[in-house]
């Protein structure tokens, strides 16, 4: 049984005078991994930006319409986009640990929002954080060490790890393993598998192998529009859209 | 007088050369590939061959005609009563060179007046001698040059090394001129320290060099106060108000100012810069030392100075802000926009981020930017000069006048000083610390840029 997380109703984003994203109303469960799909430049990274305003950081960058998380408008003049984005975390392309220790880059966000009242609380919390992200066995052993001294499929788990230690509701991934090989590749897809129970996940990916292994919905964008979106299975086996079947038949993108 | 028409007349040959070589290369092109190199390399292989050599020559013996016009005018009758002390002779050696030079001059000494026609004759002597010696190697390599001018010479190729030996000759300069300024110090200051124990000088804590005579040299060369005052100004003071001014100027232009706030903000804090250090040192004395010393007073100092160290400490901040600020805003530039994303996107607010993540990750750019500043405050001298006084004082109190390393060295080099006296040679003592300090302050901040720079690359 899913339940809607996230409801978009008719947003535009722009930067500055150009429109990047028109008119895309989409509904994102919760449980379940959502894949947005489309060739570079086509928004699906704006559009997932917006979701946790992101956006904002960026000058010039606009969204219009309705983006709704458990129906609260997050872009009411009364929501605190900080807040938003402790409840809305985010995962980015490449890995950017915090040039500090392994325990500290966890321990950042717990510490922010007062998620711990003394330090056994936050071992713990950072224990269960690197557990969940499976990252734990491999790291537990030295905490202090830098986190930019891991690998690359290592540092971006921690940085999975970073963004469960708030206890987000839904986790945004924007093309995780896009500078990740193979075997961190499929480290992550197991882990995005497991994670889906607790949380709502959005993943951004190039890879529709990728999007046909871990997601349940699909959603393809081209040139700004969201042009179809629907369960993965139907999406990549029987697509109603002439432009869906182009591209996920590798005719472009 | 002769050397310089030499000169011109080289030059002109040079370009003679240029436009008779490129002339000639031109007859020899018979269409597209007929040569390796196109006409003006040849023009400029010829040029190169004339100007080398004759410039080289001229070089040579403009170091040693000097030397052979004094020893033939040595040898000259007159020259027997000259004294023997070497300086007084060559007094009256360069007073003979002017009225050689200008006949209608009064000699002020009897005996250059007697030299001076020698000294006329073997100036022209040598002279033409010299200028035979200079045309003869510009043209030898002229001719040399211009049976170079075939199809087939790769002209290209030499000039082209001809360039790289200029460039590498005009880095070379600067590197060379430093290594002069630093044995000249060296020098100096060995001089002084002939006189002047190193350990009292170091480590004493009186300086008067003006009481120095005889046996209590030692006692009056203490220079502690001077690096006391250098740093109480130009690494406490002045960083006390550049560090935290000059840092949060940076973090509201790169962090939060809008482009067009920064598009006015930043040039006008360079032109803080741009500002001669000498107009700095009337504001710090004519406006801010009598605010300070009126301040001072209302605090109950009885008989605050003029001068003092915080209105040469103040302003000398505010000179060094531009500076902070921007190594500052470099270091925080650096770090990759990655960074402040991920705390962002884990609710950190924007001041959080910058005091977490962005702040931590350029400080060792900020250090060095800061190390940076420190060498150039402790360097600085128009300042202190006019607004620290003069006074060699131990003391913490901001209100006092204290005198810096580089207020001492001025002291001491100008108006008539007698050269050989350890007051003077001090400056070169004391220059030569600061030197060494500066020096190590660089060194170290450039090595903390490197290791910050490649550990984002």
């Amino acid at each position: 049984m899913t339940e809607t997380k996230l409801t978009a109703r008719n947003v535009d984003v722009f930067y500055g005078p150009k429109k990047a994203i028109d008119n895309v109303s989409i509904d994102i469960d919760n449980g379940i991994v959502t894949a947005f799909i489309g060739p570079s430049g086509c928004g699906k990274s704006t559009f997932l930006r917006s979701l946790n305003r992101m956006n904002d950081t960026i000058a010039g960058a606009r969204v219009t319409g309705e983006i709704l998380l458990d129906g609260e408008d997050i872009y009411a003049p009364t929501m605190d986009p900080v807040a938003l984005r402790a409840r809305v975390g985010m995962v980015f392309q490449k890995p950017n640990p915090f040039p500090k220790s392994i325990y500290e880059n966890i321990a950042y966000g717990p510490r922010i929002h007062g998620l711990a009242g003394n330090k056994a609380d936050l071992d713990v919390i950072i224990e269960q954080s690197l557990t969940k992200a499976g990252l734990w066995d491999e790291v537990k052993d030295r905490l202090m060490d830098a986190g930019t001294a891991l690998s690359g499929g290592q540092q971006q788990r921690l940085c999975i790890a970073r963004a469960i230690a708030v206890s987000p509701e839904v986790i945004l991934m924007d093309e995780p393993c896009s500078a990740l090989d193979p075997i961190a590749t499929a480290k992550i897809e197991e882990l995005i598998d497991e994670l889906k129970e607790n949380y709502a996940i959005v993943i951004v990916t190039h890879s529709m192998q990728q999007a046909a292994r871990v997601s349940q919905r699909t959603a393809f964008f081209h040139l700004g529009n969201l042009v179809e979106y629907g369960e993965t299975s139907e999406i990549f086996t029987n697509p109603r859209e002439e432009k869906t079947k182009d591209y996920i038949t590798g005719r472009y993108g | 007088m002769i050397l310089t028409g030499v000169l011109l007349a080289v030059i002109g040959l040079g370009l003679v050369g240029w436009f008779a070589a490129r002339a000639r290369a031109r007859l020899l092109y018979t269409g597209r590939g007929s040569m390796h190199s196109m006409p003006g390399y040849h023009g400029w292989h010829m040029a190169l061959w004339i100007l080398v050599p004759g410039l080289l020559t001229w070089a040579v013996w403009s170091g040693i005609m000097p030397g052979l016009v004094n020893g033939a005018v040595m040898a000259d009758p007159a020259a027997a009563q000259l004294p023997a002390e070497e300086m007084h002779r060559a007094a009256i050696l360069a007073e003979a060179q002017t009225l050689a030079a200008n006949p209608d001059a009064v000699a002020f000494d009897a005996k250059s007046q007697a030299l001076a026609e020698p000294m006329r004759a073997a100036q022209t002597r040598f002279g033409f001698m010299g200028a035979a010696l200079i045309l003869i190697a510009a043209l030898a390599g002229g001719g040399y040059g211009f049976t170079r001018v075939r199809a087939r010479f790769p002209a290209r190729t030499h000039v082209e090394r001809a360039v790289l030996a200029l460039l590498l000759a005009a880095s070379l300069m600067a590197i060379l001129t430093t290594f002069g300024i630093v044995a000249s110090l060296l020098f100096e200051a060995g001089l002084f320290f002939k006189d002047v124990s190193p350990i009292a000088f170091l480590t004493g804590t009186h300086w008067a060099p003006g009481n120095a005579r005889g046996v209590d040299i030692d006692g009056n060369f203490g220079a502690v106060p001077l690096f006391w005052g250098t740093i109480y100004i130009g690494a406490i003071i002045a960083m006390l108000v550049a560090i935290p001014l000059g840092l949060m100027s940076a973090i509201y232009l790169t962090q939060y100012a809008s482009s067009t706030v920064r598009k006015w903000i930043k040039p006008t804090l360079e032109i803080l810069a741009g500002i001669p250090t000498v107009v700095y040192g009337y504001f710090a004395a004519l406006t801010v030392a009598p605010i300070i010393r009126d301040f001072a007073g209302s605090l109950g100092m009885a008989n605050p100075s003029t001068e003092s160290a915080l209105a040469a400490g103040l302003v000398m901040g505010v000179m060094i802000i531009p500076f902070v600020s921007s190594m500052a805003d470099d270091a925080l530039a650096a770090v990759p926009r990655a960074m402040s994303d991920g705390s962002l996107a884990l609710g950190a607010t924007r001041s959080e981020t910058i005091k977490k993540v962005l702040l931590p990750a350029a400080l060792p750019g900020i250090v060095a930017g800061v190390m940076l500043a420190i060498s150039r405050a402790i360097g600085e001298t128009m300042i202190v000069v006019m607004a620290a006084g003069a006074s060699a004082r131990l003391s913490a109190n901001p209100f006092d006048s204290m005198t810096t390393v580089t207020y001492q060295i001025v002291q001491m080099l100008t108006g008539d000083q007698e050269f050989n006296s350890p007051k003077t040679l001090s400056a070169f003592a004391l220059g030569l610390v600061l030197f060494v300090v500066t020096l190590i302050l660089n060194i170290i901040a450039l090595r903390v840029v490197k290791r910050f720079r490649e550990a984002y690359e």
